[in-house]
């Protein structure tokens, strides 16, 4: 047996980050009360450590712990945008959780956790370390959603979620398990080569790939297994919501990555059709229900469910380029989340949360710039020209045509125009409606408005040069397919 | 042919079963839970008797020693109504009774399809054998990262039930340990200086 510590500075930013919310957990319990950034403050070094060393790693390819650990391209990228998003989550939230009591050491502590599930199964080369890097994320997350404990809402959202969160975690072990009693192996290249003499018409397999793509598919939240998102997204508290809409979505995405394309590539066919049905189910639901929402927290949750939609046919096309195109919209989506809701908590105060579409009534008015942010990311969510938004459908279209599934593009396009609706009806809302008298001021949150402003200028910018963040998404899958 | 080691397994097998009976049977829920005790700890005594001391020893450290003690602690706290308890025993027991015959009816078709009898007896472990050091030996080599995953959602677990439960409402009478423990003499006696008798 080879030494199990071989290589395992390849694991250096997961060891990082442990570490350092350790680091943190302790130091808040005996500085908080003299410190009161210092929970906040150390996550944001913890995060740039890791930027750091992800950096001095990134290329290199490898295998760590017997296996257990892959480290590549891939797994580098969704490590760097997750930092990103988490970051700009810890930014965005400051304020939002200071006026409400939340602004205690153990929340930074459980993004920390969340975030190193997210590592955890991007670079996941067992089945059991995928399990459990998803269980890390997913156990963080009930608690950030429940945590709000003056919130009924946040409390019912948080017990929702734990319980279908638990059934899908059911879900996803048994279609693990049927994967492993057909191969033999919980290693995933193992069974990647385990598969190789096996066809579609294994009952067997048909069922492991089902359960398997449930079990994602409620991760990410797609249709028909989306029923919990739209509770949980507007029952948490906003500044959680954001986290929830951004890191946990590339980790579903490595899941996908790790489980369906490193493990069962071999037998696409079988996990393509069920994909076929996620992405119309989900992009029906998405852009249809979201019409009638009159809480934005809740139409942004429609509205992810539609996203995951796109998201899908990128990857049912399977090719380079699909999934490619795949994670290129899944980060595009994190960073129009990040924005959309990073713009709910610029407008809520204190006493006033800022989630009905018409507490945006006006906003041009009261205040041109952040209108003109909301603007971009609504244009961009909706696909409008040169936003990012449009080029990241774009991307998604061409590769299922290329798949030569020109009736699923078709559909696309046509429940995109549908969903195009709602965001607009934001921008009117925002232009053409008189501001409600009873509209508190808005607060004054310097560094978080001019984070937003980056964030939202961003998805204009990728929108006119989204080449170099295609190349890095090509650049990532190169390895895996 | 009846060894010493068939004995023994049959032995605690038996009160294994008769224990697991008690606990589903028994009227007294304190008693249930004793029974469980039982159970548990026959479980273990056929663990170290398949050679495996390690999970023996543990299923009586952890569960008889930690896990059943809070059972305890929480059935003898609730107010349980034992005939509310009992009410509607009849009417679920053929549905109990059609999915234990359900088990039992799979569990004798895996008996007589998978070949049983054919299987070999394990090889007998060499003298120096020790199961603890070899699962320890798995856990920290081969799947040392899962280990630490591990760990991690457990600390996980401890900061979320914390953060989660422990919060002070205004207004509730409750016991400060620390605010106990800073106490000086000057905060519990205060020396007022009575000029008695000015008359």
């Amino acid at each position: 047996m080879t030494d199990i510590t071989a290589h395992w500075t390849l694991a250096l930013p997961e060891i990082w980050v442990l570490s350092m919310a350790c680091v943190t957990l302790l130091a808040d319990l005996f500085f908080a009360e003299k410190l009161r950034d210092i929970a906040a403050v150390l996550t944001g070094l913890t995060l740039l450590g890791a930027a750091v060393l992800t950096f001095m790693l990134m290329g290199q390819r490898g295998t760590a712990f017997a296996g257990m650990f892959i480290a590549d391209p891939f797994a580098n990228v969704i490590n760097l945008f997750s930092y990103l998003a988490v970051f700009l989550v810890v930014i965005y939230s400051g304020r939002y959780l200071r006026e409400r009591g939340l602004y205690r050491g153990e929340v930074f502590v459980l993004l920390l956790f969340a975030l190193l599930g997210v590592m955890i199964m991007a670079s996941g080369g067992n089945l059991l370390t995928i399990y459990l890097g998803l269980e890390l994320l997913a156990l963080s997350q009930y608690a950030l959603v429940a945590m709000y404990r003056d919130s009924l809402m946040a409390t019912e959202a948080g017990l929702k979620y734990f319980v279908l969160g638990a059934l899908a975690s059911g879900l996803l072990l048994y279609g693990m398990s049927l994967l492993y009693g057909l191969t033999g192996s919980l290693d995933v290249r193992d069974i990647a080569a385990g598969l190789v003499n096996v066809t579609g018409a294994n009952l067997v397999l048909v069922f492991a790939m089902v359960f398997i793509t449930a079990g994602i598919a409620f991760k990410l939240g797609a249709a028909p297994f989306h029923m919990w998102l739209p509770d949980v997204y507007q029952g948490a508290p906003t500044a959680i919501t954001l986290f929830l809409a951004s890191a946990p979505k590339l980790g579903a995405f490595a899941l996908i990555i790790r489980l369906l394309v490193d493990g069962s590539y071999g037998v696409m066919a079988v996990w393509q059709q069920i994909f076929i049905v996620l992405a119309i189910a989900s992009l029906v639901v998405g852009n249809v229900i979201a019409i009638a929402q009159g809480n934005i927290k809740r139409m942004l949750a429609y509205s992810t469910v539609g996203h995951v939609g796109f998201l899908a046919l990128g990857v049912l096309a399977g090719t380079l380029n699909g999934l490619a195109s795949a994670l290129f919209y899944t980060v595009v989506y994190v960073l129009m989340s990040l924005a959309g809701f990073g713009m709910i908590l610029l407008l809520t105060r204190a006493d006033f949360e800022a989630e009905r579409i018409d507490d945006f009534k006006g906003l041009a008015r009261r205040k041109p710039w952040y209108a003109a942010m909301m603007l971009i990311i609504m244009f961009s969510m909706a696909g409008v020209p040169p936003t990012v938004g449009f080029y990241a459908k774009l991307a998604v279209f061409q590769a299922v045509i290329e798949a030569g599934y020109v009736w699923v593009a078709v559909i696309g396009v046509l429940l995109a125009v549908i969903g195009a609706f709602y965001y607009l009806r934001v921008i009117k809302v925002m232009y053409f409606d008189a501001p409600e008298d009873a509209a508190p001021e808005i607060a004054r949150d310097d560094v978080a408005a001019a984070f937003m402003s980056v964030n939202s200028v961003a998805l204009l910018i990728l929108g006119i040069l989204p080449g170099p963040l295609m190349a890095f998404c090509i650049y990532a899958l190169q390895g895996v397919i | 042919m009846l060894n010493i080691t068939s004995i023994l397994f049959y032995a605690f097998s038996i009160v294994l079963l008769g224990a697991a009976t008690m606990v589903v049977i028994a009227r007294n829920p304190v008693y249930a839970t004793l029974y469980l005790v039982l159970a548990f700890f026959s479980a273990a005594a056929i663990f170290l008797l398949l050679g495996a001391e390690f999970l023996g020893l543990i299923l009586i450290l952890v569960y008889v020693g930690a896990v059943m003690v809070l059972f305890l602690f929480v059935v003898m706290m609730l107010d349980i109504n034992l005939a509310r308890l009992k009410e509607g025993f009849l009417s679920y027991l053929p549905l109990g009774l059609a999915i234990a015959a359900l088990g039992v009816l799979e569990l004798a078709m895996v008996y007589w399809t998978a070949p049983m009898g054919h299987i070999p007896a394990p090889a007998p472990f060499p003298g120096n054998y020790d199961n603890t050091r070899a699962l320890g030996y798995v856990l920290y080599t081969q799947y040392l990262y899962p280990f630490e995953i591990a760990a991690a959602i457990l600390l996980v677990a401890i900061i979320a039930a914390i953060a989660l439960t422990l919060r002070r409402r205004s207004g509730t009478k409750s016991q400060r340990t620390e605010e106990q423990l800073r106490v000086q003499a000057k905060d519990r006696v205060h020396l007022v200086d009575l000029r008695a008798n000015k008359h």
